[in-house]
């Protein structure tokens, strides 16, 4: 295995445990989402609830909020979409690359 | 010299995850973009006044490169999708709520800070409709935290690292990970401007909304400069020949 390889797999391990390792740590934390934290923050600065002075154009669309189901749905095809175009970028890279060296082994 | 360099890379990055995890074990809320509706009228357009000219020479940023050179446009693609799918993975934090990344930092560093502020948009606008994430009111502010002042942040650190010579992919690291510790900096001034506490003004405000954010971050911040890492890992072995066409290889800076 070169070292190329070994450093990338190296770093990647790492991103996992960090990703991981409060999940495992924090047993019992919320891991809570972001907008009502952020409210939350908003009001006890002001000191009173704060009222949004606009709701979100789906919202408003469906006539109330976004199902969490739905929403990691569409959290997915957002992933997707740019995993769709990352993989198929670097499909394309790697093989001229072994292509490119394959002439040049010939020459 | 090169092995060294690695192994006090990874010396770093081990360092920095360590701090990571002791760095307050106390859950605190966070929040990610700010929410639809949480800013007043006269901020949002503010904001969005601000992020126009950014914008602008975005636009002319990507067309010039294209035109230059046709085939990075790979690249483009790739470094917008690369916001795609940070931005759209919430990760659990030491501080017990979960936040994203920005992903900003890869196209900064190949294509320069205003070219990401037209990928950076994009994205948003898509949480915005489609997801109830932000918002389009906000659009203004978060666009200049994401899309404008994070990304020009991660690009000076990384021309700055190239100047003193840090070994690159340090300097990558470096560049990305506090290019996102930024974008959340900036959202917390947003926030406190537009709600000062009664008792202290802005400057205690900030220091709230810091403390909201921050710790929250800091890990996912350290995990975005080891993608960024990872990918221009990626890139440099197999697109050498389009990185040297966009300067990443010859100096970087254009």
């Amino acid at each position: 295995m070169s070292k190329t390889k070994k450093t990338v797999i190296g770093l990647l391990l790492v991103v996992v445990l960090i990703a991981v390792v409060p999940l495992f740590v924090l047993k019992g934390a919320e891991f809570g989402g972001s907008d009502d934290a952020g409210s939350v923050a908003i009001s006890e600065i002001t000191g009173s609830e704060y009222e949004p002075w606009f709701t979100p154009i789906m919202e408003t669309a469906i006539g109330g909020e976004l199902p969490g189901e739905i929403e990691s749905l569409l959290f997915c095809v957002q992933t997707g979409i740019g995993v769709g175009i990352i993989a198929f970028v670097m499909g394309r890279f790697v093989e001229r690359k072994k292509k490119e060296d394959r002439l040049d082994n010939a020459k | 010299m090169n092995k060294s360099m690695n192994i006090r890379e990874k010396r770093f990055v081990a360092i920095a995850a360590a701090i990571a995890l002791v760095f307050g074990l106390t859950p605190v809320a966070n929040a990610m973009h700010i929410m639809e509706g949480y800013l007043p009228a006269g901020f949002c357009i503010a904001w969005g006044a601000i992020c126009i000219p950014f914008l602008i020479a975005g636009y002319m940023s990507i067309r010039k490169t294209l035109k230059e050179n046709p085939k990075t446009i790979t690249l483009l693609a790739m470094a917008g999708a690369y916001v795609f799918v940070l931005s759209s993975l919430k990760i659990p934090s030491v501080t017990g709520s979960c936040s994203h990344m920005t992903g900003t930092g890869l196209g900064a560093i190949l294509f320069g800070p205003t070219a990401v502020s037209i990928l950076g948009i994009i994205v948003l606008i898509f949480q915005a409709i489609l997801l109830a994430h932000g918002g389009l009111t906000t659009l203004g502010a978060n666009t200049f935290s994401m899309a404008i002042a994070g990304p020009f942040v991660t690009y000076g650190i990384f021309v700055l690292c190239k100047k003193i010579k840090v070994n690159k992919h340090l300097g990558v690291f470096l560049a990305a990970a506090i290019g996102d510790l930024f974008t959340y900096c900036v959202t917390a001034f947003q926030l406190a401007m537009a709600y000062p506490s009664e008792s202290g003004g802005v400057g205690v405000s900030v220091v709230k909304f810091l403390l909201v954010f921050a710790p929250t971050q800091l890990p996912l911040a350290i995990i975005e400069g080891i993608l960024t890492v990872v990918i221009i890992i990626g890139l440099e072995t197999y697109a050498s020949s389009e990185l040297a066409e966009l300067g990443y290889l010859a100096g970087g800076v254009k």
